[in-house]
């Protein structure tokens, strides 16, 4: 267990370091750079100045080498574009990003996983019902679903289109009640297609267990289908399910970019993107790495739940 | 439920290939007075067959339009196109008009072709990418097999829309339409191919040791026939699965591109241009067949969704 942990922490860590040194790099080696934004008129010595705030005057590995010496003491340079440091933009971008982010997966799990367990175990109307909405879900991809979401809001006008507050300067409790008007939104764009995912990974997983000899001899032996559908084969089904939930932080971020983009939603997509299109180097660098820390974080907690769902991975049956 | 799904694809590609014929309006042209214009309703009747009334604009701030009630115009059917107006500054608009006064169904028909051929065109970049390096890496075993494992593991860690979007943002941002595509094309197939590559590692590595390859190798076959002739084609099923996948996540990987603007030039019809028009939202309020493309975008992925989903098996009777 201590071995496979040190592992996987390693492998994260080697995840963010990679992650942001080729991001990066790949800005810096991309034709033009942040002085772009000063303008074609802009006089020389200010062009010349910032170039050398940004170490664009170094070479790219020296630039890189002074940059990753800096970053290990989590100073990760200045961004050009809002003119301050980046550590403090990317916490809050990342804070934004994930509340977003934990709750469309906690909207995508409530719903998901127990409708998957019915469709994966029954037949009859309700089922077929259930399973057709969802591959009409599947079907409809965060770009679509928040493009919608955001028409039926500016038609409606039940929740606010976009954005993340409309007070500005609330204070705490007025800041919470802001944000939840404006969460529902863009959560259920993101949650939605990830619960059809779900719920299709999950009703397979639970309709293979359901033929596996265990559950059949339960089922010989009398045990209470409740009992049986939730001790017995879900308990089972959980091992392919912890590895989709892996998989699953990726989607999000990829997810959360398109949507944040869309309801201008204050997060790392956003700000990701902001920071590629005007070369703001470090800004990239450090979007990057927040990012992977992400990915890295997900891959890590998907581990754990399968150490704690599945006896067989504790004991190091099977790897 | 597969028959329904590919009855949709095949639909979907029908349409593009015989966008011109099927389009009333060339996709191009703006129609000045029909900027934002609302959908053409057709009406019939036994004795002037199929016709509509123009629109005049009412009030250009709140894009509002009237029906034109004494001035019906006639559809012609089967004449160059298979309908069309037949008063050539009174367009049919079917889906509606775009910002610019042009033809979004015509649009949409055009663009399917924008779309799905890039789609197509990067699917097949990244089978062929994908193919080789599983197939060499599978074959060839050993620090080989691990250095190119361990490469494709890493790139399928990574959200692949960041990927593709860091990659287009480095490039000049603006390109003719012609660089776009080929750049396009290479972005999604560097993106793309690990996943290829993964599965088919796996399928040569496990066909490599069966009889018929050994008896291969005894009759003189070097590696690379060994490998294009006999290990690759055992693969094929799995890449037939892995192309209906990548397929629809390409036409989105190039919506969003577009939608953001590091796509295609607005220039261009494809769908994600058309999404990009629509991304201002009190006009989607007003102006929802602006939406088209995402529908457009949903049937192609639904489409794709019935097939996989069909060929699944079907839950336990209790």
């Amino acid at each position: 267990m201590v071995r496979f942990l040190i592992r996987r922490l390693l492998f994260a860590a080697l995840l963010v370091i990679a992650v942001s040194s080729g991001a990066l790099l790949l800005t810096r080696l991309a034709p033009g750079d942040v002085t772009a934004n000063l303008g074609a008129f802009a006089p020389p010595d200010e062009v010349a100045r910032t170039r050398a705030r940004f170490d664009l005057d170094r070479s790219p590995i020296a630039q890189w080498g002074g940059w990753a010496l800096r970053a290990s003491r989590f100073d990760f340079g200045d961004s050009f574009l809002y003119n301050r440091p980046v550590g403090e933009l990317i916490r809050r971008a990342a804070a934004n990003t994930a509340i977003l982010a934990v709750t469309a997966l906690a909207v995508a799990t409530l719903v998901g996983i127990p409708l998957g367990i019915l469709t994966g175990s029954r037949r009859g109307p309700l089922p077929a019902a259930v399973r057709g909405v969802s591959l009409v879900c599947l079907s409809v991809p965060p770009l679509l679903t928040s493009l919608f979401f955001v028409f039926l809001a500016a038609r409606t006008g039940w929740l606010p289109s976009g954005g993340m507050t409309s007070i500005v300067d609330a204070s705490w409790p007025a800041w919470i009640l802001d944000v939840a008007r404006h969460l529902p939104l863009p959560a259920l764009a993101l949650a939605l297609p990830l619960a059809a995912t779900f719920e299709r990974l999950q009703s397979q997983a639970m309709s293979e267990t359901m033929h596996q000899p265990f559950v059949v001899a339960a089922m010989a032996r009398g045990v209470a289908w409740r009992q049986l559908l939730l001790d017995h084969a879900w308990r089972a089904s959980l091992r392919s399910m912890c590895a989709i939930y892996g998989l699953a932080i990726g989607a999000l971020l990829s997810g959360s970019f398109v949507v944040e983009y869309v309801t201008a939603w204050p997060g790392l997509g956003r700000l990701m993107y902001e920071a590629l299109r005007a070369r703001d180097i470090y800004l990239v660098a450090g979007c990057a790495a927040m990012g992977g820390l992400f990915l890295a974080f997900g891959s890590v907690v998907a581990d754990l739940l399968l150490f704690a769902a599945d006896p067989r991975v504790r004991e190091g049956q099977a790897g | 439920m597969t028959r329904a799904g590919v009855a949709l694809l095949v639909a979907v590609v029908f349409i593009s290939v015989a966008a011109p014929w099927l389009a009333p309006n060339p996709p191009d042209r703006q129609f000045n007075t029909y900027f934002y214009a609302p959908p053409t309703s057709l009406h019939w009747s036994a004795g002037d067959g199929t016709y509509f009334y123009p629109l005049q604009v009412v009030s250009r701030l709140e894009r509002r339009f009237e029906e034109v009630r004494d001035r019906p115009v006639r559809v012609a059917w089967f004449s160059g196109h298979l309908a069309s107006s037949t008063d050539d500054r009174e367009p049919l608009l079917l889906l509606g008009a775009d910002s610019y006064g042009r033809d979004i169904f015509s649009r949409l028909l055009y663009g399917a072709r924008a779309s799905l051929g890039l789609a197509l065109l990067a699917t097949l970049a990244a089978m062929i990418i994908g193919a080789a390096v599983g197939g060499i890496a599978g074959y060839a075993g050993g620090v080989v097999d691990e250095l190119l494992s361990r490469l494709s593991d890493f790139v399928l860690v990574l959200p692949a829309i960041y990927v593709v979007l860091a990659l287009r943002a480095v490039m000049p941002l603006v390109l003719p339409p012609r660089e776009v595509f080929l750049l396009l094309v290479g972005i999604f197939g560097l993106v793309g191919w690990p996943i290829v590559a993964r599965g088919v590692r796996g399928i040569v590595a496990s066909e490599r040791e069966r009889e018929y390859v050994t008896a291969g190798r005894a009759l003189g076959a070097g590696s690379l026939r060994l490998l294009a002739v006999h290990l690759l084609p055992a693969t094929r099923g799995y890449l037939a699965t892995q192309a209906t996948l990548l397929l629809p996540a390409f036409i989105l990987a190039e919506a969003t591109l577009s939608y953001v603007g590091l796509g295609f030039p607005d220039t261009v019809p494809t769908w994600g241009t058309m999404l990009h028009d629509a991304s201002n939202v009190a006009l989607v309020g007003d102006a929802p067949w602006m939406l088209a493309p995402a529908a457009a975008i949903f049937i192609v992925v639904l489409g794709v969704n019935l097939v996989v989903q069909g060929s699944g098996r079907p839950p336990l009777v209790r």
